[in-house]
């Protein structure tokens, strides 16, 4: 499969196939693929040249089964609604025109949010969080649509270490329950440890494997190019976690970057 | 009660209470979702847009809701499409359509000869002189409108939101784009006949931005746009009849008065509630942590910790304080 934007290509000649109830990391330095690779894989780009399926479908065809997490940057946290309205959302698809939520889709909200831990915020406007706990109400978001595959945008970039390991607790239980996770991430720690398997990107498929792989200096050396730098036998990724493709004309901000003391 | 009473004698301004009355509902319920995609350039477009529409349809002896619906919904959409291709930024696409269709329509009223009258309302409105038929014209398309987005609702407010997900999940986001910009041509042109061209724009707007700054929920946004825009079209009305002053240019007056209010006194923005907030806490946003005496000062190791590698040089760390929005 070959994608890009406009002119550019994007990924070039990528075969790929994910097994059902993986939990697999995407890496690759900025501008590599990752969530371009994820917006095919839910049918918001088109591939030029190749064939995709998703969940043996075209994609897009089966929309309502798949959870598409996207960047928290993307939305306007001013946004008059508060963690339980968004959580709701995401039941929104599995409701058909017309209908309005019920008890059954107010009682999926509320497990999605005891299962993030932010039950107790359900009535707060999403502005007002913390940028961790914003992460947790998208992945309730995407836990209530009761989804085959969750498609997740760095969902660990930029909070805090706690938060961090209860969401990928959490995404280790939905894999462990046959549904698949497909998340893209800057950290390589992270991947290398609470992932089961490791695609490295960059514009094509480097590896993809068991997530053990991402500790391959050679493979390290050959995803991230010019970006490494070996200290003292330590190698430190120069990278960082932002994307302009999408909103250029949009202000956005680290949210729970170390504050300056 | 005599003030109150006295005009509702007259059938024309009934006639004109039901129809601002039912402005406000419609521009407060379509403004809820401009406001917040952002929109409010592109309404302002549309109303001047409708110009050469109605002056075609005055020189074919046509209709005035066929002409300036014509060029509103078609100006609209051409905006959409403009925009979805990419290559101009949208407010310079706005821009050069605003002016273009206006243009056209200055030039097709110049060309009547000796016609003069009926310029002022058009640009100002004129709901005191609004006929049974465009009456029951308003109450037709105003329906159609609240009874489309009252179906789209959820499907229009995820879109609004996330539109990302929300087309990743299966909802139309294309097309529900179409569908709005569509509903707020419609919304435009039976708003023109109360508030005319040039203040159509504070209808959809004003109300939802005034209720935006008194609550955080999309639910009671819309409610209290509603009640905000209502309320001033009937305060409005009655002052332009009292006073004997332009009807639309009253009601928006009133409506700019409630947004400023709003910004005072409301909870969110109130300038009122910020400073008693700062008297209570004199400093809100950043309790820095301080180690303790005693406790070792930062090593290297610490400070090399706080400089997040992925943060570049440059950019701040964004305060997370609610209070400083």
């Amino acid at each position: 499969m070959t994608v890009g934007y406009g002119e550019r290509v994007a990924l070039e000649a990528v075969d790929l196939e994910v097994a059902t109830g993986s939990l697999l990391a995407v890496v690759g330095p900025n501008g590599a693929g990752k969530s371009t690779l994820l917006k095919v894989i839910c049918g918001l780009l088109q591939p030029w040249r190749g064939k995709v399926e998703t969940l043996g479908k075209e994609p897009g065809r089966l929309a309502k089964r798949v959870a598409y997490v996207p960047q928290a940057e993307a939305v306007d946290w001013d946004f008059p609604v508060t963690v339980a309205d968004v959580v709701m959302m995401g039941r929104y698809p599995g409701l058909g025109r017309l209908r309005r939520p019920g008890p059954l889709d107010r009682r999926q909200v509320s497990d999605a949010l005891g299962q993030v831990d932010m039950l107790e915020h359900r009535g707060t406007q999403i502005g007002r969080l913390s940028g961790g706990q914003r992460r947790r109400v998208f992945l309730a978001r995407a836990l209530a649509a009761e989804p085959d595959l969750f498609l997740m945008d760095e969902p660990v970039t930029g909070i805090d270490a706690t938060t961090q390991e209860e969401l990928m607790d959490l995404l280790e239980s939905v894999a462990a329950g046959g549904r698949t996770v497909i998340a893209t991430t800057h950290d390589l720690a992270c991947a290398a440890a609470r992932f089961q398997t490791v695609l490295a990107i960059n514009r094509r498929v480097v590896a993809h494997g068991p997530a053990s792989l991402i500790l391959d200096p050679d493979l390290l050396a050959q995803t991230y190019g010019g970006h490494l730098l070996t200290l003292g036998g330590q190698t430190v990724v120069l990278d960082d976690a932002h994307h302009h493709e999408e909103t250029p004309h949009q202000v956005h901000y680290h949210e729970e970057a170390p504050r300056r003391r | 009660m005599e003030p109150l009473l006295e005009p509702l004698g007259f059938p024309f301004f009934v006639r004109a209470l039901i129809a601002s009355v039912l402005v406000g509902v419609i521009c407060a319920v379509v403004g809820s979702y401009v406001v917040l995609k952002g929109l409010a350039f592109i309404g302002d477009a549309i109303s001047h847009a409708a110009f050469p529409g109605i002056v075609a349809a005055f020189i074919l002896g046509g209709s005035f809701y066929i002409g300036a619906g014509i060029a509103a919904v078609g100006t609209s959409l051409a905006i959409t499409w403009v925009s979805r291709r990419g290559g101009l930024r949208l407010d310079t696409t706005i821009g050069v359509l605003f002016a273009g269709t206006f243009a056209l329509g200055i030039f097709l009223y110049s060309t009547i000869e000796g016609y003069v009258g009926d310029l002022f309302h058009l640009l100002f409105g004129y709901v005191l002189g609004i006929s049974a038929e465009d009456l029951m014209a308003l109450v037709l398309l105003g329906g159609a409108v609240l009874f489309l987005v009252a179906v789209l609702w959820k499907e229009l407010l995820y879109s609004t939101f996330d539109p990302l997900a929300a087309a990743a999940s299966g909802i139309p986001v294309a097309r529900l784009e179409y569908v709005f910009i569509a509903l707020v041509a419609v919304t435009i042109v039976v708003s023109l006949q109360a508030v005319g061209i040039v203040l159509v724009v504070a209808m959809l707007v004003t109300p939802a931005a005034t209720a935006q700054l008194m609550t955080a929920r999309f639910g009671r946004m819309m409610l209290g746009a509603i009640l905000v825009g209502s309320g001033s079209a009937v305060a409005g009305l009655y002052l332009s009849f009292w006073f004997d002053v332009a009807s639309g240019a009253s009601i928006v007056l009133v409506q700019t008065g409630a947004f400023l209010a709003a910004l005072l006194l409301g909870p969110k923005s109130g300038l009122l509630a910020r400073t008693a907030r700062a008297r209570l806490d004199p400093q809100p946003t950043m309790r820095p942590v301080r180690p303790a005496a005693g406790l070792a000062p930062p090593t290297a190791q610490s400070v090399a910790t706080t400089t997040h590698p992925m943060t570049p040089t440059g950019e701040q760390a964004a305060p997370i304080d609610p209070s400083l929005r």
